[in-house]
């Protein structure tokens, strides 16, 4: 079969599990296909050899109860991976080889898939465009010097290009929504505390959540169905019985109300985007929704409350880098010299910034005026959604105020590359699920995104929700495998 | 509010990330935009609102003082960045 990689997970997984393809078959395929994609340069670190072994092995004694049964599969490198180097994008954790498995990539192993490598994002999960890798930025497949977007830029990335069936990223303000809305596929946050934060690289712990990143609805219900666990070793998992997500997922939402909110209706918003929302409007009405007009007034409030507490957690985070018991060190006269020098050459430019932010805002007599202020405005925002789903089911919203932007463009410009995240941010602050669902293009044929945010653990809801709208929308990703030689 | 450059050396400082005058100006210029940007949280009345601290609004669980991993120091010095088999190596602290 020549066309493996364009297969969809539970295709092959039904392929697998009937014995038409053997994992080395599917492992073979998407190694080849990785290894011809250097240019995209997803990939930190691969694991091809070792893949393929693992793939054998399977073949030999195969266990096809399993849900992701010889699957191979690429991960965020944020997710800890025992005796695979892990390095968050960053240079300070060039040389990092964990020795124990993130609980998230443990339940992917568990259930039969391989590990084939580890993709690239911004250092420490920190921007929006894949541009803050030490390891170089990532170039999306829907067209040379785009940006994938980011963090998880090179999960988004892989999927779309088809050099992973599947993957796994984290979304702290986005980053799996943004990156998924830019590379026209589909990216689920799921609820805080849904699946488990242990041993993936911290950034902002009362947001981090980590999520699956799919080519479609179902797959992505799959692998949050295996991925969302309760886990005694994050202190903010939630013991609750989770769905079947794949198992329930339903296209009937007939009566289920959508709310619109019109704080999203931003300034600057291009004619584009307002065009596509209306359409989603008109996907879920079709699909038998019912949309009703809502408010969610402090929605202008996020991104500033956001960059307050995500640097004010992440400062606090990073203090953990220090030289001295793993990553890279500097030489220094003592030991305070050590550090600095330590932080400052093994920290990139973004992620020093918001350090320093975050401190600033901690420091003595500045707490009260910048991160307490945002810690209440953060409530006003949980608020809103609060009362919403008073009224509503699900909110429906684009994902990202533009389309996909050139390398290069918005490097200059912190704040600017900021509002990236303003559709996607609120949903973090309030602990909620969200998922982006690739929706149309624009007229440079780039793609876009539609989001739908749920009620806390009602993920299953909004899957159903996306996975009735995507037959109505009937996308269709435009990738001419241009940086294929 | 403007941060100026004695402000960046004072959270460099505090951050412990070693910053020349160079990459204080600029950063300088950064915070500012970025703090512009923030404070239009100061358009909001929030005397009477509760911070959130915790967004799952559940309380942290205790767990038993288990030892659950034994004898892993080597794994555990196994990332260490200068060779030693049993201790953390750091340039003299004490003269």
């Amino acid at each position: 079969m020549s066309d493996i990689t364009k297969q969809s997970l539970t295709e092959l997984v039904e392929n697998i599990k009937n014995k038409k393809l053997s994992s080395t078959d599917v492992t073979k395929a998407f190694i080849q296909r990785s290894e011809k994609s250097s240019e995209l340069n997803a990939y930190i670190t691969d694991d091809f050899t070792s893949a393929l072994d693992k793939a054998k092995k399977f073949d030999q004694n195969p266990n096809l109860d399993l849900k992701l049964p010889g699957i191979p599969m690429a991960v965020k490198d944020l997710f800890c991976t025992k005796n695979v180097k892990t390095t968050a994008g960053s240079k300070i954790l060039n040389n990092f080889v964990p020795t124990y498995e993130s609980t998230v990539t443990e339940n992917i192993w568990n259930e039969g898939a391989i590990l084939m490598g580890k993709l690239n994002c911004d250092e420490f999960a920190m921007g929006s465009s894949n541009e803050t890798s030490h390891f170089g930025n990532v170039q999306n497949p829907i067209d040379k010097n785009l940006v994938p977007g980011g963090s998880s830029g090179g999960s988004a990335s892989a999927v779309a290009g088809q050099l992973t069936p599947i993957t796994i990223g984290t979304d702290t303000g986005g980053s799996i929504r943004q990156p998924a809305s830019f590379t026209g596929i589909v990216g689920l946050k799921p609820t805080y505390g849904s699946c488990s934060r242990y041993g993936i690289v911290a950034f902002a712990s009362s947001l981090d959540q980590a999520g699956p990143m799919a080519q479609n609805v179902k797959d992505c219900a799959l692998l949050q169905e295996v991925i969302s666990t309760y886990d005694p070793k994050d202190s903010t998992s939630i013991n609750l019985k989770r769905n079947h997500y794949s198992k329930e997922l339903t296209k009937n939402i007939k009566g289920k109300k959508i709310g619109i909110p019109k704080e999203y209706r931003v300034d600057g918003m291009p004619k584009e985007i307002e065009d596509l929302w209306q359409k989603g409007i008109q996907y879920a009405k079709d699909c038998g929704a019912e949309t009703i007009d809502i408010s969610l007034p402090h929605t202008s409030y996020a991104l500033p409350t956001y960059y307050i507490v995500a640097p004010a957690e992440a400062s606090s985070n990073l203090a953990r880098y220090d030289g001295v018991k793993y990553g890279y060190r500097a030489k220094g006269e003592n030991l305070i010299d050590m550090y600095e020098k330590t932080r400052s050459e093994g920290f990139g430019a973004e992620v020093q910034r918001r350090i320093m932010i975050g401190t600033y805002v901690l420091s003595s007599g500045y707490y009260d005026a910048y991160y307490l202020k945002a810690q209440k405005v953060r409530k006003l925002i949980k608020n809103d959604f609060d009362e919403a789903y008073k009224k509503v089911d699900a909110i429906l919203t684009p994902s990202t105020p533009s389309s996909a932007f050139k390398i290069g463009e918005k490097t200059n410009d912190p704040v600017s590359m900021y509002l990236n995240d303003i559709f996607t941010v609120p949903v973090n602050l309030a602990g909620l699920p969200g998922i982006s669902i690739p929706a149309g293009h624009d007229t440079k044929g780039y793609p876009l995104g539609l989001q739908i945010i749920g009620r806390a653990f009602d993920e299953q809801n909004i899957l159903n929700i996306a996975f009735a709208m995507e037959e109505k929308i009937d996308f269709k990703n435009k990738i001419t495998d241009w940086w294929i030689k | 509010m403007s941060i100026d450059l004695k402000t960046i050396k004072h959270i460099s400082k505090l951050s412990r990330i070693s910053v020349d005058e160079k990459r204080a100006e600029k950063l300088a210029d950064d915070l500012n935009s970025i703090f512009e940007f923030i404070e239009k949280l100061n358009e909001l009345k929030t005397d009477d609102v509760k911070p959130l601290t915790s967004i799952a609004e559940t309380t942290l669980k205790f767990r038993s003082d288990e030892i659950k991993s034994k004898n892993i120091r080597e794994q555990i010095i196994k990332n260490s960045p200068e060779d030693n088999e049993d201790y953390f190596v750091v340039p003299k602290v004490i003269e």
